[in-house]
């Protein structure tokens, strides 16, 4: 496809790819991969050095590292991106109705928008965690319900572009069904923008979601995460600093390569971006409404 | 612009009801029985169905779920946010006290973001494409993306344990400020500078410019001009940065053990201490509006097209 080898040009997308591919992999065999049994508590090897068992040392607890970092992809990366997937599917919904039809259901819509967008992400996720518990999947429920709005928000405005133009109107002339022409004639084309709001996203949300670990209102003992694991090493902190490097060098890693695989993938969906900076005008409408930068918190 | 200002607060009334009244319903669905919860925080040594039907009754639990709502917005707007069921004390007063301390390291981080992501956005714009713009925009993209929690533990270890520079947490005079400040502006300046950066390139395109050379102007006037249209949007990015810190603190106040709403909220949930949460939700979803609002209107202050545009 056209946007693989517009990628494959660009060095670091292509890199940034791989790495979130076989990191996909390894979280997801994690039991086939890792060395050691992530949650066996071994005291005698409490604090333990790297060793050709244990690549990375051992934990407070004497577990091995290695093996709770990648059985902790899972938590960290793959469940975000499950929880991404949900609300940019609802959003898409969503905002293809809004923008199709206009009108009062947009009015409606937009105005709930309004106020979903009214609420920070991290208060909610705190009330919602508050309602129903502690637990991964209460703040990945709480992030699919808030943050919906602001992908069909922007999933909006870009099917908006699409439905004046003149094939659809063809289209709805000669009778094709409303949901046709969606599925047929509009998504395909916004399916770049799309792709290119949920890539984005993809990289503050694990960093949101593995603060809210790191505060102990995550995912329970003795699951690893790396929000939580960075939270039990700050404990030994002043003893044992090296605790923090591991999982603290994952995060940045993984996010660092979506934020680049998100700007790769924008270039390459949009070719016209890298010939100037003046272009980028053209693609305002994505960095439109003022909430798309009130989304982005640390 | 009278009129602009006054349909913006227009639109904000009701979108404040709405947020009121979806904070109400969230914490409604909470699985305690309020009057149950109620006579614990009194601590009624044995309570029996008749004490709670007495309650409902004197507190109107067993009114309808609207008017309940219209009882709790008029005492909300009257600050009485009800009792802590924890700490045996008026919720406004935790929460007064732990708002201000929230709100002065909002402000002041606000500050730093917008100062540096001037410096750096004009610093990168002057030189584009050399050196100094790629190390800097490669340096405050990594920034972006390291967990503002880890960033705090690192500095604290390093320059209060180490170093022995700092404090390494509490609210204790103005030197407690700058790790903090430092952890939460790291973040946003990486956001913030990259627009500050693209205005003024913008800006660099625009006629007046050309006009300006063509006029023979010193180039050092000409990009005073051009800084003067591009601080535009290090307003809008200002009044943006404080209600996005306000909510987003939580973290960096756990990790620094600052005393404000985020502890607060953190303890709250822990203990399941509902009216506090209640109360956390509500105060920083009306000032994630109220500022928002204000953001708009000064962005209109300083830009008319947007004004006119509505």
């Amino acid at each position: 496809m056209n946007v693989l080898k517009n990628l494959s040009q660009d060095k670091l997308g292509i890199t940034s790819l791989i790495f979130i591919v076989v990191l996909t992999f390894v979280g997801i065999f994690a039991p086939l991969i890792a060395p050691n049994d992530p949650i066996a508590v071994n005291m005698q090897l409490r604090y333990a050095s790297p060793s050709w068992e244990y690549l990375l040392g051992n934990d407070h607890l004497g577990r091995c590292i290695l093996s709770r970092m990648l059985y902790g992809i899972q938590p960290s990366v793959l469940w975000v991106f499950v929880a991404l997937a949900a609300s940019v599917s609802i959003g898409a919904i969503v905002g293809f109705i809004a923008g199709y039809f206009r009108g009062n259901v947009d009015a409606v819509i937009m105005r709930i928008c309004d106020v979903m967008l009214s609420f920070p992400v991290y208060v909610i996720a705190i009330a919602i965690v508050a309602i129903l518990g502690v637990g991964l999947g209460n703040i990945l429920i709480a992030f699919v319900l808030m943050k919906w709005a602001w992908f069909a928000r922007i999933i909006r405005t870009s099917v908006m572009q699409y439905v004046e133009l003149d094939y659809v109107k063809y289209a709805q002339a000669i009778g094709m069904s409303h949901p046709s022409i969606i599925v047929k004639h509009i998504l395909p084309v916004t399916f770049s923008d799309i792709a290119v709001v949920a890539s984005s996203s993809m990289g503050s949300m694990i960093l949101q979601i593995s603060g809210l670990s790191f505060l102990g209102l995550g995912i329970k003992a003795p699951n690893a995460e790396w929000g939580m694991m960075l939270s039990e090493a700050r404990e030994v902190m002043f003893t044992r600093p090296e605790l923090m490097i591991a999982p603290g060098v994952a995060i940045v890693m993984v996010v660092l390569a979506f934020n680049f695989l998100s700007d790769s993938l924008q270039v390459a969906l949009h070719p016209q971006l890298r010939q100037s900076n003046q272009s980028q005008q053209k693609l305002k409408w994505f960095k439109a409404p003022a909430q798309h930068e009130k989304e982005v918190v640390k | 612009m009278g009129i602009y200002i006054m349909k913006r607060m227009l639109i904000t009334l009701p979108l404040l009801l709405a947020v009121s009244f979806l904070t109400f319903v969230l914490i409604s669905f909470s699985p305690m029985e309020p009057a149950e919860v109620v006579l614990r925080a009194q601590e009624v040594p044995v309570i029996t169905e008749e004490l709670i039907e007495q309650t409902n009754e004197k507190l109107g639990f067993n009114k309808p779920f609207i008017v309940q709502y219209f009882h709790w917005l008029i005492a909300c707007l009257q600050l009485d946010f009800g009792q802590s069921y924890v700490k045996n004390a008026p919720v406004w007063s935790l929460m007064g006290p732990a708002f201000m301390n929230t709100f002065k390291l909002t402000v002041i981080s606000s500050f730093v973001i917008i100062a540096f992501s001037v410096l750096f956005g004009v610093l990168c714009a002057l030189n584009e494409r050399t050196a100094v713009d790629r190390l800097l925009r490669a340096l405050l993209f990594g920034f972006t993306a390291v967990p503002a929690y880890w960033l705090g533990a690192i500095f604290i270890f390093v320059f209060s344990v180490k170093l022995d520079l700092l404090p390494t947490s509490g609210m204790d005079g103005a030197k407690s400020y700058i790790l903090p400040v430092t952890v939460i502006a790291l973040g946003y300046i990486g956001l913030y500078f990259r627009n500050i950066r693209s205005a003024m390139l913008n800006n660099l395109n625009e006629d007046y410019v050309l006009y300006g050379r063509a006029s023979g102007l010193p180039e050092n006037k000409i990009t005073m001009h051009i800084l003067r249209n591009s601080l535009q949007v290090a307003i809008s990015i200002f009044c943006m940065a404080i209600p996005i810190i306000l909510g987003g603190t939580v973290v960096i106040e756990n990790v620094f053990a600052w005393p404000g709403l985020g502890s607060l909220s953190i303890s709250a949930i822990l203990s399941r201490d509902f009216p506090v949460i209640q109360a956390y939700v509500l105060i920083v979803a009306v000032a994630f509006v109220v500022f928002n609002m204000m953001s708009d209107i000064l962005n209109a202050t300083f830009n008319p097209r947007i004004r006119d545009g509505n």
